[in-house]
């Protein structure tokens, strides 16, 4: 088991390699720092001198891979790509275009996101699981009929919507909660009550009808009809067996999810106001901040592959047929 | 009038896809076994239903996919007697049919906002009363009337209520008869003239027991037009949805919307499909190294959030634009080529899912006998992947073209907020719902905008849900399985 573990991480290693190697050449090949100087201080009136300048004031004036001039080792490392790209697997991800450090506001944006997402991932499943368990349960009834039309119906609103209904409804209309901001501490919970509910109910749709499909899938199988045929009562059958089996697939797919948590999301904590990574994102995107966008892709494809390895660790657990593969 | 043709890169991928569907249909008629499964879907009270709808919604679409550029009149000082000049001068905007459809409404814009059916503006303003009856001319603070909406009542507040149900009744009443009318004529395209003549089929289909569910169709049809027939007389003198920030008729906004919406829902999946079919049929059944390879890619382009990918790929384009202003002589242009850009950037992220499922069958596949036999026949390799494994992949892709529609046409919205999604200049549900974001602050809210997209977003998004789901239990054999467990279920309880 551990050896497959070994082997599964040495992969992800790999594939980070490759992510980083595609973010390198996106950022500076097929868009050159030139281009990024002239997006920055306006096409239109722009002189070389000022070009060079805003390279040289964030390290961008140097070779891309490979540096004729020095000497030594330094023909490697004192390039773009080593400084920019490589650095970034130490966390060192250099400054923003408003010179703060990225990896320090990383590490204390990420809390406010993960406040938002935790409870969002946690509730969300619970309601979605009871919601699939109740329609698989009373399957081909009007409970399940209607039930799914429910599902289709939810799940075909923009999640704009969602946002947009509930800052209406609760914050605006009723005056319950505030409609936006954050605060530390115990005041965060009046922050975070509306994005909370309005991320959970957003996602039961197709939460829901997915785990019904995953439980009706796990009705049909042999084991259950010995359980009915030995003479345990429907209700019995379903809670012991089914719905204990059914588990293990929505667990172990859930897993992958866990570390992108710290991401956070991206419209939900904009409209909300809260300072979490997805609002630092929105924002470097629409100031052009290559440096952050750059950062959090980089972030975020480490997180997506510690899903990936989380994945196999819980499936070498659940399931012993992969230990022996 | 005279007028250039204009052929944007998307309607040139969209008269593709009409061409490839027609060559589908004709391929499908032709084979028993791929007739059975979308036969299924025709069953299906909810897919037909849905189907009427997304009609409506794809010729809305395609009435704007056809672009061009009109003459600009003759500038003054020609003589209107001389040959016509040999250099026409087009106009820099480019038109699309439904842009001459509802050019009643494109032509239409008022000051600011306006409220649904409005004949009056939305907020106050200083309006000059001349001298009548005897009041000397003043000025006030008051709603001024509205350019073009209602402008034909003398009194608003006396006609209005009148006038507004008086052609929404003329609509109805008209809706009908072309509802019969339309019944009819689909009913005697789609059935043999033997049937559609016989009083049974007719009391059979009003009992709800013809082999298509002709009942839901007819219903379906009649409430659309009910809708349509009623709202399009109206908008010939209100603002039906009322007026955006800017004066523009949202009914207006909302119908553009559509083309983007399904350009984003259908071309995205097809612009990558060729690659993920190969790859996905590649890697499944040569193993091995090419496996390796292929896995390894589509793990790794997999592993860039998705949002962000588009932004960086987004953010490039915008650089290549500002850089290359010359290739882009008018700003439809300039936007339509930004959105195939997101329709192919949104392609590379979503592509890798239907790679895995194409593997993962193509490995199942080619252990089996019939496969195995073309081994041992020396068929070569190629010509079993395209002749013996591919055949049996398509209703993987089928399903998953159908099922991704929906999640595209919402995710535009998201990434049009976010700020890389469609140009800003493009009309999409995006765009409109990023508009009309701030607007609910308003007091009194402006809150129609908003509706609208809302409203019309349901409907496509729902009624593309719906067939997806049909199209999804016929075509799947494991859907199918369960099903039949399901009626299993039924008939014991």
């Amino acid at each position: 088991m551990s050896a497959y573990i070994v082997r599964r991480a040495i992969y992800a290693v790999f594939i980070l390699i490759g992510v980083n190697l595609i973010t390198f050449a996106l950022f500076f090949k097929v868009n050159t720092p030139d281009d990024m100087a002239r997006l920055q201080l306006g096409v239109k009136y722009v002189t070389p001198g000022a070009i060079a300048k805003w390279k040289a004031e964030r390290g961008y004036d140097k070779p891309l891979l490979y540096n004729q001039a020095a000497t030594g080792r330094h023909k490697f490392t004192d390039t773009i790509y080593f400084e920019k790209s490589l650095e970034m697997f130490r966390f060192n991800f250099g400054r923003a275009d408003d010179g703060r450090d990225i990896a320090y506001e990383i590490s204390t944006r990420m809390w406010p996101s993960l406040a938002l997402a935790l409870p969002v991932f946690l509730v969300g499943m619970l309601l979605q699981i009871t919601f699939a368990l109740m329609m698989a349960f009373f399957r081909a009834t009007y409970i399940d009929f209607w039930g799914v039309v429910l599902c289709v119906l939810m799940m075909s609103i923009s999640g704009l919507f969602y946002i947009i209904g509930g800052q209406y409804l609760i914050s605006k209309l009723w005056n319950l909660v505030p409609i936006s901001g954050y605060a530390t501490g115990f005041d965060a919970l009046k922050f975070l009550a509306l994005p909370v509910a309005v991320g959970v109910i957003g996602g039961i749709g197709s939460g829901a009808r997915w785990y019904r499909t995953i439980f009706l899938e796990e009705v049909g199988k042999d084991y259950v009809r010995t359980a009915r045929a030995k003479g345990l009562s429907e209700v019995v059958v379903f809670f012991r067996h089914v719905l204990r089996n059914a588990l293990i697939p929505i667990l172990t797919g859930a897993v992958v999810a866990i570390p992108l948590l710290f991401m956070g999301s991206l419209v939900a904590e904009s409209f909300f106001g809260i300072p979490g990574l997805g609002s630092y994102t929105i924002e470097a995107i629409q100031a052009q901040d290559f440096a952050v966008v750059r950062s959090m892709v980089f972030i975020g494809s480490v997180l997506y592959i510690l899903g990936l390895l989380l994945t196999d660790i819980s499936y070498t657990l659940v399931d012993p047929r992969v230990r022996f593969e | 009038m005279p007028f250039l043709p204009v052929i944007l890169w998307t309607d040139a991928l969209i008269y593709l896809l009409l061409a490839a569907v027609a060559l589908f249909v004709w391929y499908v008629r032709r084979h028993e076994h791929l007739r059975a499964p979308w036969w299924r879907v025709a069953q299906s009270p909810a897919a037909m239903s849905a189907l009427v709808v997304l009609a409506a919604f794809v010729a809305v679409g395609l009435l704007d996919s056809v672009h061009f550029r009109l003459a600009l009149p003759p500038a003054a000082g020609t003589q209107a007697g001389r040959a016509a000049p040999v250099n026409v001068a087009y106009a820099v905007d480019v038109k699309s049919v439904l842009d001459l459809l509802l050019s009643s409404l494109a032509n239409r814009p008022e000051r600011t906002y306006s409220a649904p059916l409005a004949t009056h503006a939305y907020a106050k303003e200083t309006v000059a009363y001349p001298a009548k009856d005897g009041n000397p001319a003043r000025q006030l603070r008051d709603y001024p009337r509205l350019k073009y909406g209602g402008a034909h009542l003398r009194d608003p507040q006396r006609d209005w209520r009148a006038d507004v149900l008086l052609t929404g009744f003329r609509g109805v009443a008209l809706a009908l008869p072309l509802w019969l009318l339309g019944s009819i004529a689909l009913v005697a395209a789609c059935t043999s003239a033997q049937q559609a003549v016989s009083g049974e089929f007719w009391r059979a289909l009003w009992r709800g027991q013809t082999e298509l569910p002709w009942r839901s169709i007819l219903v379906a049809l009649a409430l659309l037009l009910l809708l349509v027939v009623p709202v399009a007389l109206l908008s010939a003198r209100y603002h039906v949805l009322g007026t955006d920030k800017v004066g523009l008729d949202v009914l207006y906004l909302s119908l553009k919307s559509v083309r983007t919406a399904l350009v984003i829902g259908t071309l995205t999946t097809l612009v990558m499909l060729p690659f993920s079919v190969l790859l996905g049929i590649m890697a499944g059944y040569l193993r091995g190294v090419v496996d390796d390879i292929i896995q390894y890619f589509y793990t790794t382009l997999n592993s860039i959030p998705g949002v962000l990918l588009i932004a960086a790929g987004v953010l490039v384009l915008q650089v290549y634009i500002e850089t290359h202003p010359d290739s882009f002589p008018t700003s439809a242009q300039r936007a339509d080529f930004r959105l195939l850009w997101l329709c192919i950037i949104l392609g590379i992220t979503s592509w890798t899912g239907l790679c895995r499922l194409l593997r993962g069958e193509a490995l199942k596949l080619r252990e089996l006998e019939y496969v195995q036999a073309a081994q041992a026949f020396g068929v070569s390799q190629w010509r079993i992947m395209s002749r013996h494994i591919l055949p049996n992949l398509m209703h993987i892709v089928l399903i998953s073209v159908v099922m991704d529609f929906s999640g595209l046409v919402l995710a535009e919205a998201v990434l049009s907020y976010v700020g890389v999604g469609v140009d800003p200049s493009m009309i999409s549900f995006g765009t409109m719902i990023n508009a009309a974001r701030l607007e609910m602050g308003r007091e009194p809210m402006v809150w129609w905008s908003l509706a609208s997209a809302f409203v019309f977003m349901l409907a496509l998004v729902l009624a593309a849900n719906l067939f997806a789901d049909a199209v999804r239990d016929a075509f799947d054999p494991r859907v199918r399985v369960g099903a039949g467990k399901l009626r299993f279920a039924r008939t014991q309880a």
